[in-house]
């Protein structure tokens, strides 16, 4: 399923997006008749350019362990030492699927306690699944001609594995990386309800006071961040999965 | 030389099993070092920890350390799967079981204010035999009707358990009799919520995906808009729903009466149905492009008209990957149903908000474990019926 938006589409949401964030009075006539008479129609108990740059942070921090954490996983299960790994792995990666994040962050709380800790641990977790499914698949439907070519050409398989596998699976890694990252921007709002600091703060505090523009341009930054990121890393996959099959 | 290393590794793999030592480690490091069960005399204050020996009375305390040193040998050495499955039930059954005995067996008599809580020992010796036994379940393959019978083996049992009262003693409980009528109305309403969107989804998303695949300049749109849906978090769209649904209810007569409000369930409804359309018109379109174009013509060769083609050929050929796409929705609506708590929708999120907001674990815990149990639940009888539909299919889904 591709999600591809004209180019300029694109620009437009972006140029938007760093406006909304920078100069978000500008747009303030547009949220006023939103909310009742009196309240603030822009979020004001906080910098929303630094609450997305938290947001983003907190997001980047999470996929780039699960990546690391999945990937390697992922290499084990498919060398012959960790074979046997395999089908446990899969059957785990399914179980695992089926924990609501709302549930793993609550439950991180009472260990990691409030803030930012618990909603990283519930991030990666969930972070994982995407990446390590997608891995596993890159890595299991190489070409066997590849590999049996790169084994006559005596590479030890190390070598086999930086050079030829790893390069091969990038793109579908890649596939991966691109549907956590957008899963985790949206459900790291969910750590606001135990005081982390992202966007979800600008949307909670609109639930409470019953203020439909910070709802609105909460959610809103967060899905623009989501197509815009998810455009990005789709279009480095183009270009890295047109280079490899050269 | 170099070979009788090898030879010897060989001999070494031969013998132990390489899940087993981590099983086996986790086990021992459960059971001996880490705490079986948490000791609070009210509800606030700091728990304190107590050994297995500590919790249980000595007979059943021994009985429990001989199970798990057997239970970890059993999945050291190459045994076979069968008998690791059964070493797993046995060993989650006896924790089941004593985890409630040490309640009792902890609380001094006649204390209504002393709390008794699962330790990170008792987890960890959980998660242990669980993954020996999801590794035993793996290497049987089981077919679908076994593993439904195995679902219902265990259901039936922890139910038992429940209806014996055998876990009142633990603090879960004592907050679950503490609302347990509570207990049951959210329940109702997140069981409510999750499948009657997953209802409604069905009914607008099936139509719906049978059009985008009849209409191929439509297809893309469609797909576009649900997939923008999607990268709205939800606690944004159940709040955007508010001001529509708040809209309706006030100007458009009768709306008020059939329960469209603002703020509760309704809006948790809308974005739970909106989430749910993406897997179940994608899934439609693409399981009805996946019906071979062979079977289409003979159809078409028998002079089946276009509707005679839907029912009898495309739809039913179509059907197990439909079914995928209703088992996503399923899972993810059960997920997502505890954020509607946020605004007044209700459900299990109810009781998981509230134990955040008070730090009180065992309150997370009776909103969260029903919340996975029925989510883990609905994945493994929908990933049957699923294997079930597929003819001839010897690769399904162990989960």
């Amino acid at each position: 399923m591709m999600f591809t938006l004209p180019n300029l589409f694109r620009l437009a949401v972006l140029v938007v997006l760093l406006a909304f964030l920078l100069q978000p009075a500008w747009f303030e006539a547009m949220l006023t008749p939103l909310v009742q008479e009196n309240a603030p129609a822009i979020y004001n108990q906080g910098s929303l350019f630094w609450l997305t740059v938290l947001h983003l942070r907190t997001v980047f921090i999470a996929t780039f362990a699960a990546t690391v954490v999945a990937v390697s996983l992922a290499i084990i299960v498919t060398r012959k030492a960790g074979a046997e790994f395999l089908p446990l792995s899969r059957s785990l990666v399914n179980i695992g699927q089926t924990f609501p994040p709302v549930a793993v962050l609550a439950l991180a709380v009472p260990i990691y306690g409030f803030g930012e800790k618990p909603t990283l641990i519930a991030l990666f977790l969930y972070g994982l699944l995407p990446i390590f499914e997608n891995a596993l698949t890159g890595l299991t439907t190489l070409p066997p001609t590849v590999v049996e070519a790169a084994r006559g050409a005596g590479m030890t398989g190390s070598q086999r594995l930086i050079r030829i596998e790893l390069p091969l699976a990038l793109p579908v890694i890649l596939t991966g990386v691109r549907l956590s990252v957008v899963i985790s921007l949206a459900t790291a709002t969910i750590g606001s309800t135990v005081a982390a600091k992202t966007l979800g703060e600008v949307i909670i505090a609109g639930l409470q006071s019953n203020n439909l523009a910070f709802v609105l341009q909460g959610g809103l930054i967060v899905a623009a961040l989501a197509v815009l990121i998810h455009d990005a890393l789709q279009g480095l996959e183009r270009t890295l999965a047109g280079r490899v099959h050269v | 030389m170099a070979i009788g290393i090898i030879q010897e590794k060989e001999r070494l793999a031969f013998r132990f099993d390489k899940l087993g030592v981590i099983i086996s480690i986790l086990a021992l490091y459960g059971a001996l070092l880490a705490p079986f069960a948490t000791y609070r005399a009210n509800r606030i204050i700091q728990g304190e920890a107590r050994g297995i020996m500590e919790a249980l009375p000595p007979h059943l305390g021994y009985g429990l350390l001989f199970l798990v040193v057997a239970g970890a040998a059993v999945a050291l050495l190459r045994t076979p799967a069968l008998f690791r499955m059964a070493m797993a039930l046995a060993a989650l059954a006896a924790l089941a079981g004593l985890i409630g005995i040490a309640a009792d067996h902890l609380t001094p008599p006649e204390n209504s204010y002393a709390r008794v809580s699962p330790a990170s020992g008792f987890w960890v010796l959980v998660f242990a035999f669980s993954l020996l036994l999801t590794d035993a379940l793996t290497r049987l393959h089981p077919g679908p009707g076994l593993r439904l019978l195995v679902l219902a083996g265990v259901l039936v049992l922890a139910g038992s358990m429940l209806v014996a009262g055998r876990w009142d003693g633990l603090s879960i409980m004592k907050e679950y009799a503490n609302r347990a009528d509570l207990f049951w109305a959210e329940a109702g309403r997140h069981v409510t919520l999750a499948l009657g969107s997953l209802a409604a989804a069905t009914v607008v998303g099936l139509p719906l995906g049978i059009l985008c695949h009849r209409v191929e300049r439509l297809r893309a749109g469609v797909l576009n808009v649900l997939n923008a849906i999607q990268t709205i978090p939800s606690i944004a769209l159940f709040g955007i729903l508010i001001a529509p649904l708040g809209w309706i209810a006030a100007n458009i007569p009768g709306a008020s009466a059939v329960g469209i409000r603002g703020i509760g369930a309704a809006p948790a409804f809308v974005a739970l149905f909106l989430y749910s359309l993406l897997p179940v018109v994608a899934n439609t379109v693409v399981g009805l492009a996946g019906v071979p174009r062979a079977a289409n013509d003979a159809a078409r060769g028998i002079g089946m008209t276009d509707r005679q083609r839907l029912v009898t050929i495309e739809f039913p050929l179509a059907f197990p990957v439909i079914l995928t796409g209703i088992r996503i929705v399923l899972v993810q609506n059960i997920g997502l149903a505890t954020i509607a708590a946020l605004i007044g929708g209700g459900g299990f999120g109810v009781f998981v908000f509230q134990g955040v907001g008070q730090t009180a674990m065992d309150l997370v815990l009776l909103g969260a474990i029903p919340t996975v149990v029925l989510a883990f639940t609905a994945a493994i009888v929908l990933d049957a019926l699923i294997e079930m539909t597929v003819p001839n299919s010897s690769q399904g889904n162990a989960a």
